[in-house]
C-alpha cells in the first residue's frame, strides 16, 4: 500500500476542531459583541493578549483551526464537482494553513523567547 | 475485474461500458440531512475566517490604535457576527460527533455516548467562561 499523508492531515482536522468548537465561539463573543459594546476596553484586551499563555493559546487558535478549514473544505469541493483539480486544492489550502502558521509563530514567538 | 470495464475478452464481445452515475452539482439539496451535512462542511469557512481575523488583530498586537480599528471595523463586526451561529453550528455538530469518535469502555460497560458528549458541552461552557472572565479581568490584572 501507498504511504498515505491521510493520518497527519486528519489530525490536525481533529486537533482544530476541537480548538475551534471550545474557543471560537466565546472569541467572537469578545471581539464582535464586549469589545464594541465597552464592555472590554480594546487596550486592556491588547495587553491581555500579550501575555505569552494568551500567545501561545492564539497561536493554537490561527493555525489549528485553519488546518481543519483546508482538510474540511478541501473534502466539501471534491463533493461539490471539483475532483479534476483536487491536488491544486489541497497544495493551496494546506499551504495557506502553513504559510499563516509561520506568520502566526513569528509574531507571536520572539516576545516569549527572546 | 478491469477499471473501466470495456476490454474485450476471449469470451465474445467488450460488455457494456461500466456506468458512472453523474452526480448533479446540487445533490446537497435534495434532502434536508444532505442540506445539513453541506452546511455542516461549510462551518469550516467560518471558522479559517475568524482565525485568519485572528492573525490580523495579533499582526497589530504592537500597534494600540490599529488593533483599537480593526475591533471597531463595521465590516469587521458584520462578518464576525455572521460567523457567530456558524460556529455555534459547528460546536454543536463536534461535540454531538464525540462519542462516535471516543468510545470509552469502563470494564465491561460502554460509556454511554450521552455521557461524552454531555462532558464535551460542559468543558465548553466552562471554557467559554473562563475566556471571557479572562478578558474582561485580565488587563486589569496587568
Amino acid at each position: 500500500m501507498a504511504r498515505s499523508n491521510e493520518p497527519a492531515f486528519w489530525s490536525l482536522f481533529s486537533a482544530g476542531g476541537m480548538v475551534a468548537a471550545f474557543l471560537i465561539p466565546a472569541a467572537i463573543v469578545i471581539t464582535a459583541l464586549l469589545v464594541p459594546a465597552g464592555k472590554i476596553d480594546a487596550e486592556n484586551l491588547r495587553l491581555t493578549l500579550g501575555h505569552p499563555i494568551a500567545r501561545l493559546l492564539l497561536l493554537a487558535m490561527v493555525s489549528l483551526p485553519l488546518f481543519h478549514w483546508a482538510h474540511r473544505f478541501r473534502f466539501a469541493l471534491v463533493d461539490l464537482g471539483l475532483k479534476k483539480a483536487k491536488l491544486p486544492i489541497a497544495i493551496l489550502f494546506y499551504g495557506t494553513a502553513l504559510g499563516s502558521t509561520i506568520c502566526a509563530a513569528y509574531l507571536l514567538l520572539p516576545p516569549i523567547f527572546g | 475485474m478491469t477499471s473501466d470495464g470495456n476490454v474485450p475478452t476471449a469470451a465474445g464481445p467488450a460488455p457494456a461500458k461500466q456506468y458512472i452515475r453523474k452526480m448533479p452539482a446540487d445533490w446537497w439539496l435534495k434532502k434536508p440531512a444532505y442540506t445539513r451535512y453541506m452546511v455542516r462542511e461549510m462551518t469550516c469557512l467560518f471558522v479559517g475566517g475568524y482565525a485568519m481575523f485572528l492573525l490580523m488583530l495579533i499582526a497589530r498586537l504592537d500597534k494600540p490604535e490599529e488593533f483599537a480599528a480593526l475591533l471597531a471595523n463595521p465590516v469587521a463586526i458584520a462578518l464576525q457576527l455572521i460567523a457567530l451561529p456558524m460556529a455555534i453550528y459547528h460546536s454543536v455538530t463536534w461535540f454531538n460527533l464525540t462519542p462516535k469518535v471516543l468510545v470509552i469502555w469502563r470494564g465491561e460497560e460502554k460509556v454511554p455516548g450521552i455521557l461524552i458528549a454531555g462532558a464535551h458541552y460542559a468543558g465548553w461552557l466552562a471554557v467559554s467562561a473562563g475566556l471571557v472572565y479572562f478578558a474582561i479581568s485580565g488587563g486589569a490584572d496587568g
